[in-house]
């Protein structure tokens, strides 16, 4: 798999990327795929992008979230409310100007799942290991029940009737932006924080690294890119229900994550496109697709693909720490 | 008057399920500090169990038993083949696949053709009978129960956790897992005895749900399990105690919460779980650690 700290190889997986990007346009253009496939590669992208959003949180930083759901959900009704109910955008409009105000109700979205993150895990970071993947599912479910109680978005009915804002070039673009700016993020200085922490909390801390804030850090830019995932995904799909975006589907999106490999963010990429196209492939059988995800999942984590994995909470002697 | 009295002890006997339940899910992690997601299908498969042998003209004496039984059985089964091969491995890998698990379960037995997707309705095994206390107050035999069982067993633990050999071989491994090793306990088998107890104690609260509730699906254990947890963690994750008040508040808090409105119950409940944690994160009852470099 690709290293995230050699430069020649993130040079050939950027080539990888872009002869892989390239071709999905060609395709796109030259119409040579139905508009199944495409649509499932566009719904793989949003996957891509809340993969690797959480890989940052949870394999690189260490945080175990099991909230990612409820963030992506924040920023999805929130720009489908803003672009249906506030601007009145429709699917057939595809101007600049509607495309402009998408963009900024994907924004208006994302920062307020920023902001939801800040606040949540000024609270929360504090706690470490499976306390914070308790309150973080507890969010997740709050989340799910004030959607359902939300009537202005449809509550339990579900939110119909979006707009088809999310076109292949936005996703593409997308995903782009984010793997870039989260892989720079992976390999500066704040990433390395991260990786301390990932290590040991209080050495790094004691080498100067104040783990709090960097932990907020990146827990706040991963919910970012979730929520802006979110915005996509909603716009695609046009419909939208709380009961998709409960603690289960985040469990889902950690799935891509072990998959890839913790901490590998090019593994992500591949990962959340793969295990998009995968259940589609098995649509034949419902019940096999469902048995299949968490066998994966299972698999996964005992035959480690992936060397980074270790790294994730040192093994520690059968008896240490109560 | 009546109608708190009467939702009170509504509460008390949801409680008590989740108090069966968060003893289950405490009882693991202070042995291995692992949180076992699976453990709300074991509910699942407690009812299933009662079910199918209420179905073949067993008497529920019987079924509940053998459900009992049957529970027990597969915790420790799922420990053998998930947990076990990972025990020396980083405690975030059995989480996760104790996540993968718990779908694993809930998703295959959707796809056994005798469970299958649909809702199957649990036969009246027991008849209902009201009691007129006083008043307007009216109590069923079910609910009477369910609190006589959920405490019978509460107190049976206690006994055993407190009394026996393997309690205390239990207590010791939850204390310091080495050195109860080095004392010559055999830390497998007591591995096994407490998810085998745990099970049992979710076979139960399975079946008690089946007779109270009785509604059958694939899924019936998510919320219930997730909610136990979140009483477990509420009464201190590790604390047997702990983990019966937990259960006991938190059916209360639930049902007073489901009488005020239906739709926001079980919002509050979560907002309890992270206020709990916000300022106690060791629970109720649990005792505080400090990591140690």
């Amino acid at each position: 798999m690709g290293s995230k700290n050699s430069l020649s190889k993130g040079n050939k997986w950027l080539l990888t990327a872009a002869a892989a990007t390239l071709s999905v346009i060609a395709v796109d253009r030259l119409g040579l795929a139905s508009s199944y496939v495409m649509f499932i590669l566009m719904v793989g992208l949003c996957n891509v992008v809340l993969t690797v959003s959480l890989n940052l949180i949870t394999g690189v930083t260490g945080q175990f979230s099991l909230g990612h759901a409820g963030f992506m959900a924040v920023g999805a009704y929130l720009s489908a409310y803003l672009s249906k109910m506030v601007f009145g955008l429709s699917s057939s409009g595809s101007g600049p100007a509607s495309s402009l105000l998408f963009f900024a109700c994907l924004l208006c979205g994302a920062a307020l799942a920023a902001g939801v993150a800040f606040l949540l895990g000024g609270i929360i970071l504090r706690l470490t290991g499976d306390y914070l993947c308790i309150a973080t599912l507890g969010f997740n479910q709050i989340v799910v029940v004030a959607l359902n109680n939300l009537e202005i978005v449809g509550g339990s009915r579900g939110f119909y009737g979006i707009p088809k804002l999310s076109t292949l070039t936005g996703l593409l673009i997308l995903t782009w932006f984010a793997v870039i700016v989260i892989s720079r993020y992976v390999n500066s200085v704040k990433g390395r924080n991260c990786e301390a922490i990932l290590g040991d909390e209080t050495a790094a801390e004691s080498l100067g690294v104040d783990s709090f804030k960097v932990k907020l850090h990146s827990f706040v830019t991963g919910c970012f890119f979730a929520a802006l995932a979110g915005g996509m995904l909603i716009h695609l799909l046009q419909l939208a229900h709380p009961t998709q975006y409960t603690f289960i589907k985040s469990i889902e999106i950690l799935l891509m994550v072990v998959v890839g490999g913790m901490g590998n963010v090019a593994g992500s990429v591949i990962s959340g496109m793969v295990l998009t196209i995968l259940p589609e492939a098995l649509r034949f059988s419902q019940d096999l697709r469902l048995v299949l995800y968490p066998l994966i999942l299972i698999i996964f984590i005992s035959r480690d693909p992936s060397r980074y994995f270790y790294k994730f909470f040192p093994a520690r002697t059968a008896g240490g720490g109560k | 008057m009546e109608l708190v009295i009467m939702q009170l002890v509504n509460g008390l006997q949801l409680g008590a399920i989740y108090a069966l339940m968060a003893l289950g899910y405490t009882m693991v992690y202070g042995i291995l500090k692992l949180i076992n997601f699976a453990h709300g299908d074991l509910l699942m498969i407690g009812a299933y169990s009662a079910y199918f042998l209420v179905l073949a003209e067993i008497p529920i004496g019987i079924a509940f038993v053998a459900a009992m039984a049957i529970c027990g059985a597969s915790a420790m089964l799922i420990d053998k083949l998930a947990y076990k091969p990972l025990r020396s491995q980083p405690r975030l890998k059995a989480l996760i696949t104790a996540m993968g698990v718990s779908l694993l379960i809930e998703n295959g037995s959707r796809m056994i053709p005798f469970i299958g997707p649909n809702f199957r309705r649990f036969p009246d095994v027991v008849e209902l009978k009201y009691f007129h206390v006083t008043g307007n107050i009216v109590l069923t035999n079910i609910q009477l129960m369910n609190l006589g069982l959920a405490l019978f067993l509460m107190v049976v633990l206690t006994l055993v956790i407190r009394r026996t050999k393997i309690g205390i071989a239990m207590r010791a491994v939850s204390l310091d897992q080495k050195a109860a090793r080095l004392m010559g306990i055999n830390v497998e088998n007591v591995i096994a005895v407490t998810f085998a107890m745990g099970g049992a104690l979710a076979g139960t609260a399975g079946v008690m749900t089946a007779i109270t509730y009785p509604r059958l699906s694939p899924y019936m254990g998510i919320m219930p399990g997730l909610k136990a947890f979140v009483a477990a963690v509420f009464g201190g994750i590790g604390s047997v105690p702990g983990a019966m008040i937990g259960g006991i508040l938190m059916g209360v808090v639930e049902t007073a919460a489901t009488a005020w409105h239906s739709q926001i119950a079980e919002g509050v409940f979560f907002v309890l779980l992270l206020v709990v944690l916000l300022f106690r994160p060791f629970g109720l009852m649990g005792k505080s650690s400090r990591e140690k470099v």
